[in-house]
């Protein structure tokens, strides 16, 4: 897989905003007769201006700020000139980072978990454009019908850098944002064709090669291997791979060339006049700020909040499930930050990965756990009560006082007396504080901190 | 009686007293529309239910500042339930479901939309010509050009069509039918009429406008149109504008900057009468200075790559799909478009051209961030300009109305006759235009140009100016 650059171009739909971009038609398209959610300037009717919905900026700056991307203070919307039926207007309004543009926000990243960076190009807010339908295929149909209802949605257009080496890193990319995104108040995940990619692939020093129409993370994954194949193959056979356009074709999973590069549209931006340049005020940033902050804040924060590892802390910031339940969880038993931050770090994860399981939502068996946790309980129960939760049984920990100081020493010394032999034999052979440790375990009822009763052992011996 | 010689104000004030109802005075200047504009040809579509909506306005109590009296709107200004069709085939058919917000403004004050006049199709011209719906005559000469691309507004109001009308200028399209026609017309600041329902032609630079026969009149249409709008981003707050504030105004002491290099250049008959004005100025008691401004002569050329740049983007929707002709055709739907590209006049098509071309990739920092930055230094110097004096005072248009037809295989002569209109264009700021009396026959309008919402100040020198000058009578065809 040496050699391959992927680079992914994903429009997320706003569905948190109530109306479109540019206009109050309803945000809410979705399931109505065509051509019914639509008003004089979603349709582009002659004179109509656009006035920009103030709520999508913040929401834009919600999603810029998770992925530590910088906001303009400044940025413009431009005119993408191109004529399509899906466009009412015959141009796009859309932002644009050449011809003296600014994106809404630059720079910022995504890391994978296998510690790699995507770096974020831009990101920009823009509108969506209608719907054309061909009834029996785009190849059979005789006529094409448009629907404007999604017209003006509000999109925000996210670029990478080509910075992904593998197709299932596109896919975890892809999944590791839709959560982002979820955790924001955008949840992507729930409406069909609310995030869409497009993806830049190139092989070696070849051309770079733009995939269309992919709906879906898995397919994204199957267009990019198929992509590395069909790439590899030419080089194979000594043809040079040409920079264009392909299409995915879901239904027979393959791509077909849609365009050459010579073929490709000059857009014609420039700077839409009836908007004026967009500007970032300060109140309006820190408003925002208040809401999200990008992950290495989230974890300076638990570190200096709950006293957690900064390894532990940034493995819960980074996966916005573990987020949220710790979050959740240490709400309300802050005094057990620690140990549910070591539960959701190490023993679930290395639950999950051995059984295929969902994350449960209750948090009520996991601080149960935690509790365990605390009091000193060993390993294997920890496991066997936190699997206990991962499958929605009832979490049952009985919680027996933790052995005094003086209890313990009273079992150190019992031991010892016991077992002459092997006291004697202890400096020689290490197996023997094993053995005595286990016998010293076995004296126990209750819970014990297992490493003050070995440091104790130790000591009455000597070591 | 003769409605047409009096002026609106003085008709406001009949319908207020109730010596005259909207019913009646709609319905003559209809009629005479009827009677006179199958020579003159200056409105495209009229307000059927203009005398219906006149009766309801008087049961009312011809209520509002406008008290029911009949306007005249060019046929770009978008208005509800009446077909708005920018002089152009391609929209031949198009009925907005939808008032501009001028429109809103004009109803709300009580006023009737008596019909939508004729103008050079999507506003692109500069002498009435280029309309879809055939060249609308001068008044004041039937042979010649009444100016454009507001040809159908211009015209109405010098032969007594209408007692007010709407404009747009986007390079003087206000301002050049006034000055060949000898009525008076406005470009506001810009921002500071709302273009919500102004069918774009040049978005950044172009402003809608009110017309009359006189500088009150003008004045007070504009009193009612002005003013923020949430439905356009690009409108600004203007302070209040007072009609009492303007008669009372006074002249004596205030700086004018007369632009000696555009003067020198316009055609002999035009310079003459500029001298004129020059001395009406004077005699009102205003200092005149004269001035040069540098880079001037970067207007014309940067106006036009900036206008059609934005023009070739504007006018693409119109592909058929929704406007123009059915597109249910056997083509692909590259050739339908180009089929129903074809009802655009030859103008409007060289202006699609000529911006596609100068947006494409490769010509685009050469032509258009060219322009933008000849704009911005056009602008810095006119403002600065404008710090100095009050006003800069040009003729209007540096010739005489030409002959219908005469200049058609001539267009660098008629493009080149924007040349003193454009520049407040690109800066932004106000510019009035007013008759400075008949050359020949033939009107001749000066020019004064103030700061950024200087309506007022613009409306009061004006008023002044009119009194020595005298209003151009209103021609009985």
């Amino acid at each position: 897989m040496s050699h391959v650059k992927i680079g992914l171009e994903i429009h997320v739909q706003l569905v948190s905003l109530k109306t479109k971009l540019f206009c109050s038609c309803s945000a809410d398209y979705r399931g109505k007769p065509p051509n019914t959610n639509v008003c004089p300037i979603c349709m582009g009717l002659p004179g109509t201006l656009p006035v920009l919905n103030e709520k999508a900026i913040e929401e834009a700056i919600k999603v810029a700020k998770a992925l530590s991307a910088n906001i303009s203070n400044i940025s413009y919307f431009f005119r993408k000139n191109y004529f399509y039926p899906d466009l009412a207007k015959n141009f796009q309004i859309t932002q644009y980072d050449k011809a003296g543009g600014i994106p809404f926000a630059t720079g910022g990243y995504l890391k994978l978990s296998n510690g790699r960076k995507v770096r974020i190009r831009r990101i920009q807010l823009e509108e969506d454009p209608g719907r054309i339908y061909y009834e029996a295929g785009i190849q059979e149909a005789r006529y094409s019908l448009i629907d404007y209802n999604r017209h003006g949605i509000a999109l925000i257009e996210i670029v990478t850098e080509p910075d992904i080496r593998e197709p299932r890193e596109a896919r975890e990319f892809l999944e590791k944002l839709s959560g982002i995104l979820e955790e924001l108040g955008v949840p992507v995940g729930e409406y069909e064709g609310a995030i869409r990619c497009d993806a830049n692939i190139s092989l070696m020093e070849g051309a770079r090669v733009e995939v269309k129409n992919i709906t879906g993370f898995s397919a994204v994954e199957k267009a990019l291997s198929y992509e590395i194949t069909r790439q590899r193959n030419l080089i194979k056979r000594g043809i040079k791979v040409e920079r264009e356009t392909r299409h995915w074709d879901e239904r027979r999973r393959i791509t077909t060339s849609l365009r050459k590069k010579e073929m490709e549209e000059d857009y014609r931006y420039f700077p839409e006049p009836d908007l004026p340049p967009l500007t970032i005020g300060k109140d309006v940033l820190e408003r925002i700020e208040g809401i999200i902050k990008p992950i290495e804040e989230v974890v300076r924060d638990y570190v200096k909040k709950y006293g957690i590892e900064e390894v532990v802390a940034e493995r819960i910031a980074r996966d916005r499930r573990l987020r949220a339940l710790f979050n959740r969880s240490v709400k309300d038993r802050p005094d057990l930050a620690r140990h549910l931050a070591s539960l959701l770090a190490n023993e679930v994860p290395f639950l999950m990965k051995r059984r295929e399981i969902e994350l449960p939502s209750d948090t009520k068996g996991l601080l149960i756990v935690a509790e365990a946790k605390r009091d000193g309980l060993d390993r294997d129960e920890i496991l066997r009560l936190l699997d206990n939760w991962l499958h929605g049984r009832e979490v049952i920990y009985r919680k027996v006082a933790a052995l005094r100081e003086a209890d313990l020493e009273g079992i150190v010394k019992k031991v010892i007396e016991r077992n002459p032999k092997v006291v004697k034999d202890v400096k020689k052979n290490p197996k023997a504080l094993n053995y005595l440790m286990g016998l010293a375990l076995k004296e126990v009822k209750g819970v014990v901190d297992k490493k003050k009763l070995f440091d104790l052992l130790r000591k009455s011996l000597g070591l | 009686m003769k409605w047409e010689k009096l002026s609106a104000i003085r008709l406001i004030e009949e319908l207020k007293s109730g010596s005259i109802t909207s019913e009646e005075i709609s319905a003559y200047f209809l009629d005479k529309i009827k009677k006179v504009d199958r020579i003159l040809n200056s409105f495209i579509t009229l307000n059927e239910k203009a005398v219906e909506e006149a009766k309801k306005v008087d049961k009312n109590g011809r209520k509002g500042r406008l008290a029911g009296l009949p306007i005249a709107v060019k046929d770009n200004i978008t208005t509800k339930g009446i077909r708005t069709t920018c002089a152009s085939r391609i929209l031949e058919n198009y009925i907005p479901p939808y008032d501009a917000e001028v429109i809103s403004r004009i109803k709300r004050e009580g006023g009737i939309i008596i019909g939508k006049t004729n103008m050079d199709e999507f506003a692109m011209g500069s002498s009435g010509e280029n309309s879809g719906f055939g060249p609308t005559k001068n008044p004041r000469d039937l042979n010649r050009v009444p100016g454009g691309s507001s040809s159908g507004s211009a015209a109405a109001i010098a032969a007594g069509l209408a007692p007010l009308a709407l404009g747009s200028d986007t390079g003087g399209s206000i301002r050049a039918p006034a000055s060949f026609t000898g009525i008076v017309g406005l470009k506001p600041t810009y921002g500071a009429v709302s273009r919500f329902g102004l069918i774009a032609y040049a978005n950044s630079l172009e402003q809608i406008g009110p017309m009359g026969k006189n500088v009150l009149d003008t004045a007070y249409l504009y009193s009612i149109i002005y003013g923020e709008d949430e439905k356009d981003s690009t409108s600004l707050p203007s302070p209040p504008l007072s009609i009492e504030r303007i008669s009372d105004f006074e002249a004596k002491g205030v700086k004018v900057a007369v632009l000696t290099d555009l003067v020198s250049r316009v055609d002999e008959p035009v310079k003459k009468m500029f001298e004129r004005g020059i001395n009406y100025i004077s005699e009102i008691g205003a200092e005149v200075n004269e001035v040069k401004l540098e880079g001037i002569d970067l207007a014309l050329p940067a106006y036009y790559v900036i206008a059609c740049s934005e023009a070739s983007s504007n006018l693409a929707r119109y592909d058929g799909v929704r406007f123009g002709v059915d597109c249910r055709t056997n083509l692909n739907w590259r050739d339908a478009y180009k089929e129903v590209r074809k009802l655009f006049g030859k103008e409007v098509k060289v202006r699609i051209m000529l911006g596609a071309y100068t947006l494409s990739a490769g010509f685009f920092e050469e032509y258009y961030v060219k322009a933008v930055k000849v704009r911005r230094r056009i602008r810095d110097g006119l403002k600065k300009l404008l710090k100095k004096y009050d006003y800069v005072a040009i003729p209007t248009m540096p010739v005489l109305p030409w002959r219908i037809g005469e200049k058609l295989d001539d267009p660098l002569y008629v493009y080149l006759s924007d040349a003193l209109t454009v520049p407040a264009n690109l800066a932004g700021v106000p510019a009035i235009s007013l008759p400075i009396g008949l050359a020949d026959g033939l009107p001749v309008g000066i020019q004064f140009i103030a700061d950024e919402f200087e309506e007022e100040k613009l409306f009061g020198l004006a008023k002044r100016f009119e009194e020595k000058a005298g209003e151009l009578e209103v021609v009985d065809l």
